[in-house]
């Protein structure tokens, strides 16, 4: 999927999506279960508030610093023994990472969550070079058994629910009792446990995605829940870390800060279960660890956004919080949004990286209901970033013409505030006429979208500007006679 | 003499009406209860020259014409003392967006800023800034509250209508869950995306109804349509209406989308 984005369908995707019953099933669980837990455990820590500003003022400074920190950070991954490789495009990304896979002579490959691998479809070049790739994240190794892209940054399965996996363990996990009670989603965990561990063992080369890259040391961190990203870099001979450019962050102070608000937006937790830090490859004393570490760090079009209005979005620790709050999010699901990244973070980022003549539907298909804004960790002002890109697309003349010439029309009235009054004034008492005996239309014309849906209530007649002034007159005249 | 005169003038502000176009065109009652609380509230009312704030344009990308409708704005209503509009959207569109609208015109920025720093939503001006406690209306029945978003969230607007409700003779407040998620209106988004739309809008009705409160309010024009169409369609006999025609006692005319005249005459 990654590799074909479906963005341009989105109507389309949407439409399929309200239709699955198994999809708005799921959904329900994004619902009730990520939005309850954050309110709480934010509620517990009276320094939230606080350091949601402070994690904003991290990565602004780290911004602003980028091209310092990230030398920085290379110096010490050097010093440290390992190797930093700069990835302009997914294709060089791909390229250099396959180029150490090869040289490690991997047959196998095991890999920790990462949506950077999802954005420049590491999977799928993988297999191409005759390499398998093992996902090791429960959600990761359901959608890749699946063959679906992940549907949600952090919860890449959340779309799914759990008599689905089941059926699909049962289907792909042929060598076990075929009479095995996976009723519980815990037996299910322990089922994916087991059959990984051997995958685990056999591989040649793990690859994890890091939250952190933190400068001052040189190590990249990752957070986890399942520990599979542990097992992940530290088993096989060689690691390889991708990451994009914007997850620098100059201090483990800092990261500390910021873990405080990550986990409590992303899962309600106050902690991630693991916080891993993995600094170079094994040293002489050490009892594990790889033997060679690569650190792949991706730009893809990130550095053309600092400097631009879109630079505040590079802020995004990709928590996930804005989708699990977002109606649309809600009603759709993940996939609909036809690329890597969904929701209210997606329909700014992705844009960004295919462009908005391809993506041009997702920063549209908001209400502006500000409900990502009010819960994002770092601050980022994603309803203000969707409308910049309806400006982008208003600019380039991408918007649909008849929306450009509604807009127009209805303007052209709105700036002449006499000839609006008079046209309105008219116009509402032959509507509020029509729609008397009813109180309600049932269609309207050019606004089916409305009327397919939900009836349009009749206005009651006049305009609020005319009553007005009738109402004046007569309190006028009541005046003078009295 | 003179100077109680002064006195008398400096304690009734000059609140420029602003009944926001959806008010103006669709349901002009709510512009006349907001004139009612606001008299009430001891305010010296008018009502400029206006069309819209400019948001449409504003959230279609369409930024001259955004432009061009907020410095008519700006000229209609820069002699008041406070602009105040039935909408938390509209007043969140002045106050909130106005300022980054023209942060690049040395001329008409600080007009812009002057302007959002005296603009309020009707409610929250009354309990926050005249300092209201309680209004002079009844009301037989249980009713439902609509946070809506720009209110909400770029106003803050929350217990200010509660508290005013909660004075309202023979009127009980059931909350419902999920008050604070969005109806699915958002403007032309409710066209543009109808079928998506319509799922978040089934959510929120399906949670005024599982209220059980026979009436729904609240502060926004173009939430209420959409809510008050959705009941309409799935047949629902939720009576729908702006918070303020309720504190202003006018309930005479028939709620959002119910028949002008009956069925029977
Ligand atoms: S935009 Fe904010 S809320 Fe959304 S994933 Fe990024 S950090 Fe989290």
């Amino acid at each position: 999927m990654s590799a074909h984005p479906t963005t341009k369908r989105f109507i389309a995707n949407a439409t399929e999506a309200l239709a699955d019953p198994q999809l708005q099933r799921a959904m329900t669980n994004v619902r009730s279960g990520f939005i309850d837990k954050r309110a709480a455990v934010a509620a517990k820590l009276p320094e939230f508030e606080a350091l949601r500003d402070s994690a904003r003022d991290i990565k602004n400074h780290a911004l602003a610093h980028l091209d310092l920190y990230l030398e920085k950070y290379e110096a010490n991954v050097t010093a440290a023994g390992g190797h930093v490789h700069w990835a302009r495009t997914a294709e060089e990304a791909r390229k250099i990472i396959l180029g150490i896979c090869h040289d490690a002579g991997a047959k196998t490959v095991t890999k920790g969550k990462s949506m950077i691998s999802e954005e420049i479809a590491l999977n799928a070049a993988l297999e191409a070079a005759g390499i398998v790739p093992v996902e090791t994240d429960l959600g990761e190794y359901i959608i890749q058994l699946r063959d679906e892209a992940p549907s949600h940054i952090i919860a890449p399965a959340v779309h799914l629910n759990a008599s689905q996996v089941e059926s699909d363990f049962r289907r792909v996990h042929t060598h076990l009792d075929a009479g095995r009670d996976l009723s519980e989603p815990v037996q299910l965990l322990t089922e994916a446990r087991q059959v990984l561990r051997s995958k685990f063992l056999a591989a040649d080369v793990g690859i994890t995605g890091a939250n952190f890259l933190v400068a001052e040391t040189g190590s990249s961190i990752i957070v986890t829940n399942e520990g599979n990203g542990d097992l992940t870099q530290t088993l096989p001979k060689t690691h390889i870390v991708i990451a994009s450019l914007e997850k620098i962050v100059p201090t483990l102070e800092d990261v500390s800060q910021i873990l405080r608000v990550l986990a409590r937006s992303a899962t309600g937790q106050e902690m991630s279960v693991y916080t891993t830090f993995s600094t170079g490859p094994r040293r002489a004393a050490d009892l594990d660890g790889p033997e060679n570490y690569h650190v792949v760090i991706l730009d893809n079009g990130r550095s053309s956004m600092l400097g631009t209005a879109f630079q505040d979005m590079l802020r995004c620790i990709r928590c996930g919080a804005c989708m699990n709050h977002c109606p649309v999010y809600h009603a759709v699901g993940g996939h609909a949004y036809g690329w890597v990244y969904p929701g209210p973070m997606g329909a700014v980022l992705t844009p960004t990286l295919l462009g908005v003549d391809k993506a041009g539907h997702l920063p549209n298909a908001s209400t502006f209901c500000g409900r990502c804004e009010s819960v994002c960790p770092v601050r980022i002002p994603l309803p203000k970033m969707m409308r910049h890109w309806r400006e982008a697309e208003f600019e380039r003349h991408l918007s649909p013409a008849t929306m450009r010439s509604g807009i127009k029309f209805w303007a052209f009235f709105a700036k002449r505030p006499a000839l609006y009054r008079f046209a309105t004034s008219l116009m509402m008492n032959v509507m509020g006429w029509l729609g008397r005996d009813k109180g309600c239309f049932s269609s309207v014309p050019l606004a089916s979208g409305w009327t397919d849906y939900r009836d349009f209530p009749a206005p009651q007649g006049g305009t609020f500007q005319s009553r007005y002034q009738a109402h004046r007159k007569s309190t006028q005249n009541n005046g003078r006679a009295a | 003499m003179r100077l109680a005169q002064d006195k008398a003038a400096s304690r009734a502000p000059r609140v420029g009406l602003f009944v926001t176009c959806l008010v103006d065109l669709m349901r002009p009652s709510i512009g006349f209860a907001a004139l009612k609380l606001l008299e009430q509230a001891g305010c010296k009312v008018e009502v400029p020259s206006q069309t819209c704030c400019g948001q449409p344009g504003y959230n279609s990308g369409d930024r001259a014409t955004a432009r061009d409708l907020a410095e008519q704005v700006i000229r209609s209503f820069s002699h008041c003392d406070y602009v105040v509009a039935p909408s938390g959207s509209c007043a969140g569109m002045i106050k909130a967006h106005y300022p980054e609208l023209f942060a690049d015109d040395p001329n008409l920025a600080p007009k812009a800023q002057a302007l959002a720093g005296k603009t309020h939503e009707l409610i929250s001006f009354l309990v926050d800034v005249m300092k209201v406690k309680s209004v002079d209306a009844s009301f037989d029945g249980a009713v439902t509250y609509h946070d809506s978003c720009s209110g909400l969230r770029e106003l803050k607007i929350k217990n200010q209508p509660r508290q005013l409700l909660g004075s309202v003779n023979g009127l009980t407040m059931v909350e419902m869950n999920e008050s604070e998620v969005c109806c699915g209106f958002g403007g032309t988004f409710a066209v543009k995306y109808g079928e998506i739309s319509n799922s978040i809008v089934e959510k929120k009705t399906g949670n005024i109804s599982e209220s059980g409160a026979p009436t729904l309010l609240a502060g926004d024009l173009g939430c209420l349509l959409n809510m008050a169409g959705k009941l309409a369609r799935e047949g629902k006999s939720i009576e729908v209406r702006h918070v303020a025609e309720v504190l202003a006692g006018m309930t005479d005319e028939p709620p959002i989308g119910a028949p002008r005249v009956s069925a029977q005459s």
